[in-house]
């Protein structure tokens, strides 16, 4: 198994020490590659787009060629996680922020996104979150998160912070508005890692 | 879900925010319209300033805080983040920055010092802040008081990068050192460089300083951004270099591109054709004691 991590901007070592752990921990091996160029992403069994700057991320994504590539990676039907500005990068529509700094979104997912939903850093928090998936809480890291504001039949809804839609799936793409890498809890991952093995 | 149950401010959040900067380069701008071209070439974050540092060497006078209704109007044209500098010690000044809604302060040695004995307490804030530091023990003694962010403190307003290049190895060449240390020998290394014993040991352990590093003073091409990425920054910020540029637009575009293709020459040598020349410059040995940014802090 080979499991790409984009690795073009932001927290892209987080994401690779909590894969590390979570296969340490599910006792299997795959291998962890960080993608900064064309031509990777269809060597990969699964992806992971990390936090980061998504209007960076968004632009380089398309300079780099590898937009394209997630797109064919999605046709395959094999497993994406995105966190934070992965959730908004793979998203079909996004708020007037968005518009304004011609934002490229891949529209992978049914889902309208907010890009700052709760505000500034200093509006950042962490809190317990329940996952349809855990059977206790996550301590879920949320930083200038993004939310989802409307979401189409074909997404499912994992978890809520008071309308704003927070983690979701739609087929074979799981997203979160959260920081899973952030927190020594492998959980998230090893329900991503699940999709894969 | 009860906002009570929502924490606000924590380390986690502070240096999770600037994690999520690392790989990215962070631009100095003085007006809303050199903000929208930083954001348009794909700068992380922006720094707001009242000048950038080549002016503030050249003008004189006291540097303090941009003007709050410049931070303002900045914040209102971007969507990524803005960070701002206040000065050393000046925690009204960062104060007002977090209440105008910067995502990151940076207690800046580039500004006139308002404190000449201690630096603020940045764990009281809720935004997290960024600090310059030449050396490991100025780096942990910024952590200790809860910076969030390190950077080189090079030489700002030069355009010669060989400072933020000293400094950067000097701080690696350290936390190297750490290496296979016995716990005395690492209490009596903090002891010699000033740094709190649980701060050195866990630089021991980690290989790395406890937060996310990045390089700056005296960056000016994407030649001085690929070198201190090759170097072992987490990342870049550029002041002068960008707006002091004969083509802004075109030198930050391919500061960010050579950020993100840093150990590639062959790119590297396409993306620095055609982009005008960089900043004038001033080479660091010719600038009078008096006027060395980087010996401000301590």
């Amino acid at each position: 198994m080979r499991i790409g991590v984009i690795a073009i901007q932001g927290d892209v070592s987080e994401h690779v020490d909590a894969l590390e752990r979570a296969l340490v921990e599910r006792g299997e091996e795959a291998e962890i590659i960080t993608i900064k160029h064309k031509g990777i992403v269809p060597e990969c069994d699964g992806l992971i787009l990390p936090g980061g700057e998504s209007t960076t991320l968004g632009k380089l994504l398309i300079r780099e060629g590898i937009a394209d590539e997630v797109l064919e990676m999605k046709d395959a039907g094999k497993p994406i996680m995105g966190t934070c500005a992965g959730l908004i990068l793979l998203a079909k529509e996004g708020d007037e922020q968005v518009a304004r700094t011609h934002q490229h979104l891949l529209g992978l997912m049914d889902t309208k996104v907010n890009r700052n939903a709760f505000g500034r850093q200093r509006d950042s928090f962490e809190t317990e979150l329940e996952l349809p998936f855990l059977d206790t809480p996550y301590n879920a890291v949320f930083i200038r998160a993004p939310g989802i504001v409307d979401s189409g039949k074909d997404v499912t809804v994992l978890a809520k912070i008071d309308s704003m839609i927070v983690a979701a799936e739609q087929g074979n793409i799981l997203v979160l508005a959260f920081h899973p890498e952030l927190t020594y809890d492998t959980r998230v991952h090893q329900y991503f890692l699940d999709k894969i093995f | 879900m009860e906002l009570e149950k929502l924490r606000h401010g924590t380390e986690l959040i502070k240096r999770g925010f600037a994690k999520m900067q690392k790989g990215g380069v962070i631009m100095d701008v003085t007006t809303p319209e050199q903000a929208r071209i930083a954001e348009e070439a794909g700068a992380v974050a922006v720094m707001a300033l009242q000048a950038v540092p080549a002016d503030i060497r050249k003008e004189g006078g006291v540097a303090r805080m941009a003007d709050p209704q410049m931070v303002a109007e900045i914040i209102e044209t971007v969507t990524i983040p803005v960070m701002a500098k206040a000065r050393i010690g000046h925690f009204v000044e960062a104060e007002i920055l977090q209440a105008l809604g910067a995502d990151m302060v940076d207690e800046s040695e580039v500004l006139t010092p308002a404190d000449n004995k201690y630096h603020i307490d940045k764990t009281g804030f809720t935004v997290p802040f960024v600090c310059g530091a030449r050396n490991l023990g100025e780096a942990l003694r910024r952590i200790n008081e809860g910076a969030a962010m390190i950077r080189t403190k090079g030489e700002a307003g030069t355009g010669d990068v060989s400072e933020a290049v000293k400094h950067m190895k000097q701080i690696h060449g350290e936390v190297r050192a750490l290496k296979g240390m016995t716990k005395e020998e690492i209490i009596a290394v903090a002891r010699t460089i000033e740094a709190p014993i649980e701060l050195v040991i866990e630089t021991a352990e980690m290989q790395r300083i406890p937060v996310v590093n990045f390089a700056a003073g005296g960056v000016a091409t994407p030649a001085d951004a690929a070198l201190m990425m090759r170097l072992g920054a987490d990342g870049v910020f550029v002041g002068s270099g960008i707006f002091k540029a004969e083509n802004p637009e075109k030198m930050a575009k391919a500061i960010v591109e050579a950020v993100n293709n840093y150990d590639n020459p062959e790119v590297l040598a396409k993306i620095s054709r055609g982009i005008g020349s960089g900043m004038k410059g001033i080479s660091v040995d010719t600038i009078p004691e008096e006027q060395v940014l980087q010996n401000r802090g301590w």
